[in-house]
């Protein structure tokens, strides 16, 4: 026994010393530490840099539509125009002519116009949306009738354009849309503080429409939501039940493992391929209304429906088998254990994943495409079975459009979509931090 | 087996000096024919009552023809080297074994003369009346009544609040550790120290008023003072419920049991009253085992 002890002792003392050794190769392995710590601060400061990049181009292209360029004008609300009956009957309001009165007010303000040429350009300067405005204001408040009021009415694109310094002025001293005598007026209205940029009411409030001064988001906002809710509805009930049965009951066999397989090819499958579904399914056989919020909350529901059931199984593998066999120990019966023990533990992770599937449905465009929400929808839908379009539909659509407004508008429909995506994703963080129970 | 006759000279191999080495026996390879069980098996009016029993993990045959009788009122320990089976065999007790999917259990275990495998079994009144107790403690995340009362009301033991209360109160008395929680009910149950949880577990487990309590190395995740509180409570414990524990401590099995089972490699080799099989145990195995030649 000692004389092997002696003898492992000398074959330690001809060898170098362990320690030695590691010491050596101390130096190259923090080389090597520090070569992957830069390495991943690289690859994170990439993708800041990209992230950065791409909000800087949207937020500087879609930042000026927050405003909207708008002409005061001195609008006589001329009684024998408005209501030559007096009876101050809302059907007579709405269809006297507003326009006219917002010319005359135009040719009052530049006495010098009498040209018929010149008399178009000058009108042209106000958006065909002003006659409503005016039109809305005297129905808002019928005692107006009568006086001279002054009313701020929206400019035409072309002109916000302009004032927002987008359209070069040309050596005539015309601009991109505008004639020379056309930038003349506008500077003249600059001078005399006529023409200001407001802040833009009209994107939030109105739906879409051809001309860009008169667009908005709230339809396709609205068309949106709606499609969400039929996705919410659909999706998650359905997602996290499965998740459940197949994670908690399910006989572990070839069937489930083909089930499994599937749904994670699902969520794979390119979302078209969705859109196209319910175009066969959803209206072509069964016969549901094109382009409503319906057949969309149910393709993008089909969608998510994969996301959700992955992300449900893996916060229900994530509970502890311990806890299930505490309650099972004490007598619980398998739904019990479930229900009481697992479900509410996992639950946090299922909100995010369902949160984080609904987010990516909501900026969904392609399926949209394919069951008609891509249509030019102006009114706000007032129900699922309507017709409607969605945000990422509203950017596409406006992204097509060659006025040069509309790009500004789609930059800002962007950060719309952008804002609505962080709010998401910051619920499903805020749920897990607040529901997350690790005690 | 094989670890027995390789002792010397996997010795030799691993430059010898850094182990003391006990002297070494060598001993042919028991043949599997003399593995059969010795000792006491049977008792007079047991709780239990397994005969013939195998338990198989997929192809892994964990359990050969196993008889055994839990006595009413009694301890019993089981005990042996890892993977025997011990704790196979007593997750067979309250069929916690239906959970592991591949597991398949054949032979009789009766629970009052009823085959708990039987097609009319329901787990659910079974676990009632064989309540378990694991090796990690692990309290639900609820509050520390939660946890005791959780039970209760499945089961519907309490007609209302007070009685719950009362139930929960007894329970933790019962199991010593209501003098430390009795202040902070409403904290989480994982606020409590390891040996504290480990006792909450146990009270969870009285207070649906089990007849058999299976206890899987209940210590063994505790410290010596821990485990001292344990053992003194199963010791108390013994007067109203039947006891199977599995240990790997044997000082822990010869303290608290009054019969000890000694299970290797998926048999059980030897039964009979603690005293008898530490002091003067019948088989060999047994023998190796108790003095510490193998495990």
């Amino acid at each position: 026994m000692n004389s092997s002890v002696s003898g492992a002792q000398a074959e330690r003392a001809d060898r170098a010393r362990a320690i030695d050794t590691v010491r050596a190769g101390l130096a190259r392995r923090y080389a090597r530490e520090r070569r992957f710590r830069f390495l991943g601060l690289l690859a994170v400061v990439t993708s800041f840099v990209f992230v950065g990049l791409l909000f800087i181009s949207i937020i500087a292209t879609g930042y000026q539509a927050i405003w909207q360029t708008r002409i005061r004008l001195m609008v006589n609300l001329d009684p024998e125009v408005i209501d030559p009956e007096g009876k101050r009957d809302p059907a007579a309001l709405s269809a006297a002519d507003y326009g006219g009165l917002i010319k005359s007010a135009l040719f009052e303000m530049f006495p010098e116009v009498t040209a018929r040429t010149d008399k178009r350009a000058l009108t042209d300067l106000v958006s065909s949306g002003a006659a409503y405005e005016v039109r809305q204001r005297v129905i808002e408040d019928p005692k107006l009738i009568g006086t001279k009021e002054a009313v701020w009415v929206t400019a035409n694109d072309t002109v916000d354009m302009l004032m927002k310094g987008h359209a070069e002025r040309n050596a005539e001293g015309g601009a991109a849309g505008l004639q020379a005598k056309q930038v003349a007026w506008i500077d003249e209205m600059i001078r005399t503080g006529r023409i200001e940029k407001r802040f833009n009411s009209t994107f939030f409030t109105a739906g879409d429409s051809r001309e860009p001064e008169l667009s908005g988001i709230w339809s396709a906002t609205v068309g949106s939501f709606y499609t969400l809710l039929v996705t919410l509805l659909l999706a998650f009930p359905i997602g996290v039940a499965g998740a459940i049965y197949l994670e908690e009951f399910a006989p572990k066999g070839r069937w489930t493992d083909l089930i499994e397989v599937n749904i994670n090819n699902l969520a794979a499958v390119p979302s078209i391929i969705f859109g196209l579904l319910g175009l066969a399914v959803f209206i072509g056989f069964v016969g549901l209304p094109r382009s409503s919020p319906l057949v969309g909350g149910i393709v993008l529901g089909l969608m998510t429906l994969p996301v959700i059931i992955v992300a449900s199984r893996s916060a229900l593998k994530a509970v502890p088998p311990s806890i299930r066999d505490g309650a099972l120990g004490v007598g619980a019966s398998k739904v019990q254990a479930v229900f009481h023990h697992v479900v509410p533990l996992a639950l946090p992770g299922m909100l995010t994943g369902a949160i984080i599937g609904m987010a990516r449905a909501l900026g969904e465009t392609a399926p949209l495409l394919m069951i008609g929400m891509v249509a030019f929808i102006a009114d706000t839908p007032g129900g699922v079975m309507d017709p409607a379009t969605g945000l990422p539909v509203q950017i596409y659509l406006w992204a097509d459009s060659p006025e040069r407004a509309f790009m500004e508008r789609t930059s800002a429909a962007i950060m719309v979509l952008l804002v609505f995506m962080v709010l998401m994703n910051s619920v499903a963080i805020v749920l897990r931090k607040r529901f997350e129970r690790r005690w | 087996m094989n670890a027995v006759i390789e002792k010397p000279e996997a010795m030799q191999r691993s430059g010898a000096g850094l182990t003391v080495a006990a002297p070494v026996r060598t001993r042919a390879p028991i043949d599997r024919k003399d593995r059969a069980t010795v000792g006491e098996q049977f008792v007079e009016n047991p709780r239990m009552t397994c005969r013939n029993v195998d338990v198989y993990y997929g192809d892994n045959h964990a359990i050969h023809d196993l008889s055994i009788d839990i006595g009413t009122n009694e301890v019993i320990a089981m005990i042996g080297p890892s993977g025997c089976g011990k704790s196979t065999f007593i997750r067979c007790l309250n069929r916690m074994n239906d959970t592991v999917e591949c597991c398949r259990v054949s032979g009789e275990i009766k629970l009052e003369g009823v085959d708990i495998y039987g097609r009319e079994m329901d787990v659910v009144p079974l676990r009632a009346q064989v309540g378990m107790v694991f090796q990690k403690p692990n309290p639900f995340p609820k509050s520390i009544h939660e946890n005791v009362a959780y039970g209760v009301r499945i089961h519907g033991l309490a007609n209302d609040k007070t009685e719950l209360d009362e139930i929960v109160r007894k329970s933790f008395e019962r199991a010593g550790l209501w003098d430390e929680v009795k202040d902070r009910l409403a904290q989480p149950g994982t606020s409590l120290s390891g040996g504290q949880q480990q006792r909450l577990c146990i009270a969870r487990t009285i207070a649906v008023d089990p007849e058999v309590i299976l206890m899987d190395e209940p210590c063994s995740a505790l410290d010596p003072i821990a485990t001292a509180k344990i053992e003194d409570l199963i010791d108390e414990l013994r007067q109203n419920f039947t006891i199977a524990i599995v240990t790997h401590s044997m000082q822990q099995a010869a303290r608290v049991s009054q019969r000890t089972a000694y299970f290797h490699l998926g048999d059980l080799i030897e039964v009979g009253a603690t005293d008898q099989v530490f002091t003067n145990p019948r088989h060999p195995l047994t023998e190796d085992y108790i003095t510490g030649r193998f495990g």
